[in-house]
Formats: structure tokens, sequence, C-alpha cells
């Protein structure tokens, strides 16, 4: 097992990054969805993600914390391979307890909320602290309450996700994500199932997350979030990262074509 | 349409409902079928209610009723137990697990149980004895085969193997009617399979295991009764053998049919709070004792919760 310091000289990755992607390739049987993508996420920064669908931006999320896998290049979190160890020039497959490990730290919020429908909002943030860190129950819960009471859900807690709005189902799953302490925080789409007057109050939760100095890699249509709270955004088009940049420079002055054609569309 | 009708007030309109002539010509018929019926119960000599009240709290009948008992609650657990494992095994990317399963539940759910238990029974045709042989210590123990096949043995054995095949793919349809979202977050979350599967899948598919299973356990209940071929003393050998001494056969069967229909009752009432139990993350108002009762006997209509 090589450490985070060999795979940083190895693969030239700067000392502060926390996502680091280069030459990443994913192929779904003949179809390759991912052509080479090229991404450093300094820890502490927000990447924003936009492009058309199919651009396979969210394949790429995916491929960060290891729900797909990649099928070519290098994919580091924090210096590691998520899904594999390199050693003698090879990258090997993890067992399943070292993937769990590494996954508990990277934090993912889903387009559809994706919430344990049978917990309340309280047992979905506490059940993941107990079961996978082996946190007592009572300071899971005195917690869980301190994290509903930062997305503004305190009064939530025994609710079931049923009888929450959209709005405040994919609160509780920020709360969620937070709730395993993670060093970065995956969103995909995460305003996108959402009636359009519920998007304000998870984009406040989100850009109050940035502020705190949280790592986030975010795949939105939010052009407006990514302007104001992105460090940098990175255009996908085709599988391959067409154009990026700083943010107001980039949605102000579109160098691409591709991208400005596609600006004008969401702006 | 007279000038009169247009000029009427709106007020003064009544409305005339349609004349289910069909419907109240049904009603009459039942309604005399259902007399038939009293009055043959009543007075027909061969029903010898007298008798009835005589046997239903009989010693032997009350004995057989709790063997019925302990056959079913014993096959429904062993069935859940191994139809989950078949079903786990069914939905393994393993393809050696998976066409084992799909063989098992092929067979075990398509030979009929009264064949597989005359089979189980009658072991002793094909396996003499067991023994365990160890190299180097010799042999450790053997039983022959009909000493361990009792009948009460065979039937838990024939009739829970055949019962965990439907079990597998209740279990199964469970687990595939969670939405794979949730396994992706308890994933995410960095819970492992096992974890996931106990925490997040099943608890989930409970929802929809429990009506089907209820329904499984009302029908093994009287599956049951087919171990009188093979002499286990249930509920209805026990009555078999008073009426063949006393040929009081038609009041014996009568207070078997009792016991049974009684069982089903209270079956129907404890699934219905386990039903609420798991669904109540629904929010929806559970649906009281008295429908439950109503839909176990399927008289009146009732709505169907949504």
């Amino acid at each position: 097992m090589t450490s985070k310091a060999e795979n940083q000289a190895r693969f030239g990755v700067p000392v502060d990054s926390m996502v680091f992607a280069r030459g990443v390739r994913k192929s779904f049987g003949n179809a390759e969805v991912l052509k080479g993508i090229d991404l450093n996420v300094p820890t502490g920064s927000v990447a924003c993600v936009i492009g058309p669908s199919g651009s396979g931006k969210s394949t790429f999320l995916r491929c960060i914390n290891h729900l797909e896998e990649v099928s070519g290049g290098v994919l580091l979190v924090d210096g590691e391979f998520v899904g594999y160890d390199l050693r003698h020039g090879k990258l090997y497959e993890v067992n399943n307890k070292l993937l769990c490990q590494r996954r508990a730290d990277i934090g993912m919020v889903f387009q559809s909320f994706n919430l344990f429908s049978h917990m309340t909002a309280l047992e979905n943030l506490i059940e993941a602290p107990i079961m996978v860190r082996g946190m007592s129950k009572g300071e899971a819960k005195d917690k869980a309450h301190a994290l509903l009471e930062r997305v503004g859900l305190s009064a939530k807690a025994d609710a079931y996700p049923r009888q929450l709005s959209g709005g405040q189902q994919q609160r509780v799953a920020i709360a969620r994500a937070l709730a395993m302490n993670p060093k970065v925080l995956l969103f995909d789409e995460p305003t996108s199932a959402l009636d359009p007057e519920l998007v304000g109050e998870v984009l406040v939760v989100m850009r109050d997350l940035a502020e705190s100095g949280m790592t986030m890699v975010v795949v939105t249509h939010e052009i407006g979030f990514a302007r104001e709270v992105g460090d940098q955004l990175i255009f996908m088009d085709g599988g391959v990262v067409e154009e990026r940049g700083e943010p107001r420079e980039m949605i102000a002055n579109p160098q691409s074509p591709r991208t400005r054609e596609f600006l004008s569309h969401v702006l | 349409m007279d000038r009169a009708e247009t000029q009427a007030p709106p007020e003064a309109l009544t409305v005339v409902p349609l004349r289910h002539y069909g419907l109240w010509v049904g009603t009459a018929i039942t309604l005399v079928i259902l007399g038939l019926i009293l009055k043959a119960l009543a007075t027909n000599p061969a029903f010898d209610w007298p008798t009835v009240g005589k046997y239903l709290f009989h010693p032997s009948i009350i004995r057989g009723l709790g063997q019925t008992l302990l056959l079913t609650i014993t096959i429904m657990v062993l069935a859940i137990i191994i139809g989950t494992i078949v079903a786990i095994m069914r939905l393994s990317p393993s393809r050696v697990l998976n066409a084992f399963a799909s063989a098992y539940i092929w067979f075990f759910r398509g030979a009929p149980a009264l064949i597989q238990l005359i089979f189980w029974f009658n072991l002793s045709l094909i396996v003499r004895e067991f023994s365990l042989t160890l190299p180097f210590v010799g042999t450790l123990f053997t039983i022959k085969t009909n000493d361990v096949m009792t009948p009460f043995v065979a039937a838990v054995i024939a009739l829970s193997l055949h019962e965990a095949g439907y079990m597998a793919e209740i279990v199964r349809a469970g687990i595939n009617s969670v939405a794979s979202g949730q396994t992706e977050a308890a994933g995410s979350l960095g819970m492992n399979h096992r974890l996931i599967l106990r925490r997040i899948t099943l608890p989930q598919a409970m929802r929809f295991i429990v009506p089907p299973t209820g329904n499984e356990t009302i029908n093994l209940l009287k599956t049951t009764s087919l171990v009188t071929i093979i002499a286990v003393n249930d509920l209805l050998y026990a009555a078999q053998s008073i009426y063949a001494r006393t040929f009081e056969t038609i009041p014996l069967l009568i207070v078997v049919a009792f016991w049974y229909l009684f069982v089903v009752t209270i079956l129907s009432i404890g699934q219905h709070y386990i039903e609420q139990y798991y669904g109540r993350s629904d929010q929806q108002q559970g649906a009281s004792l008295g429908e439950t009762l109503r839909r176990a006997f399927r008289f009146g209509r009732v709505a169907q919760p949504a």
C-alpha cells in the first residue's frame, strides 16, 4: 500500500489537493462516457460542474466515491485511490471493509435525496455514525440534533421522509452526509428534483457549508450558485472538460463557442 | 322539455336515483339461498349440533389443535429462514448461486406438497442410516434413518422446504421493491453489503413481504392437514380417529372446521398489527380492527387503503 505522500509525489498532486483527477476515463460497454477528465479541487474550495445531460458530469461525480469504477486514469481523494491500492505499478481492488472506510469519508448528496424511508430524520442521521463509526447512541443523537438545527429542521427530527417537503428532505440528506464528518462533499444535482420555490432553502444550506470551509464538488444547473459560491467552474460536454475557469469570468466571458451556447440556454 | 320545466327554480328540482332492478333481484335470490342453508343447518339431524358441542373441547381434539399449531409455527419459521437465504442467493451476482436458487424454487415449489411429504417419510428407502466417519478416528456415530425420520420430523422437513420455495419468491420480490437509491445512499455512507441488507433493504422490504407471508401462513395452517396421511396426530387426524370409532363424521368435521376458522381469524388480526408496524413510516391511518376482520372474511365492500 502506497502512502499518501508517495502518491502525491508520483502523480504530481498539489499538496493541498482534496480531489485530484488525471485522465479519468469511464466506459459502459462500448460507450465511452468519460474521455480523460483532469481536475484538481484544493481543500476547502468549491468546484462546480455544469454541462448538458449526457455530458458525463454525474458519472464523474459517482466515480469519485467509487459508486462507479473508473476504466482508466488516476482519481485520488485526499491522496488515496478510493477503490484501489497501488502496488508494484498495478491497481489492486481493495476489500469491502477498506472501501467502506474510505467511502465513509466522502459524503454524497443525491438528486432524489434517497433518505431511508423507514427511518425518521433523526434515525437517518444517526444510522451510519453508530453502525459504521461505532459512535455511542447518545453522542450520535446530540450531534444529529445540532446538525438538524444547522439546516433549520430541528422541529422535524421525528418526521418520516414522506412527511417532509422535497427541500426539507434534501436538507436532511445534507445533514446526514455531514454526520459522518466527511473530508469532501459531493452534490449530484441537489436541486434538480425540487419545485422552484424550494430550491432557495437548499442553496442557503450549501452556501453556508461552503463558507464554513467544506470542500465541495457540485454538479448543478444553478449558474447563480456556481457564480457566487464556486471557486472554479468546469463545463463538461461529451465526456471531456470543454472549458474551465474562475466562475464569474467564465460566465461573463466564455471562450469556447460550445460553452457560450450552453450558458445562453441556462442563464 | 316543456316550458314549465325550464321555468322551475333550481332549488325545486329533485334528484331521482336510478333503480337497480338487477341488484334487487340478486339480493332477493341470495337471501332465499341463505334461508335454505340456515334451515338445513338447523333442522337436518346429520349436523347433530349437540355432538359438535360435546367434541369442541374434547382433550384429543385440543391436543390435535396444539400439534397443528406447533407444526404451522415450526414450518413457517424454518421456511422464512430458508426462503430468505434462497432469495439472497437468487439475487447474488454469482451465476452458480443464482442457478442453484432458481433450481431450488423450481423443484420445491413445483412438486406437490403431498408427494414431498410421502417422500421424506420414506427416506429410509434411499438412505438407510446416517453416520459420521472421520479419517484415523473411525465412525463416531450411526443413526438409522427410521429412528430420526418420525412422522413429525418428516412433516416439518417436507413442508418447510416446500413453503421456503414460496417464501423465497416473496422475499425476493420484497427486496427488489426497494429503490436502488437506498442502497447507493447507504453505500456512500460507508455501510457494507451485510449492514445495508440488514438495516436498510430488508426493513423496507418487510412492508411488501408481510401481507403475502400472512396469506402463506394461513394457507400453511390448512396445508398441514395433509400430514394425517403419514399419521401425524394433528387436528384432522384426531377428529378422524374419533369418527372412525363413533361414525359421527359430520359433527367432527364441523369441529375441525370451527378450529381452523378460529385460528385463521386470530392470524388475520395479528397480521393487521404487523402490517401496521412496518407501514408506520407511511403516515396513512391504519385500518381499524373491524375493517381487518371484514377484509379477512371478504364481506362488505372495503375500500383499499391508498
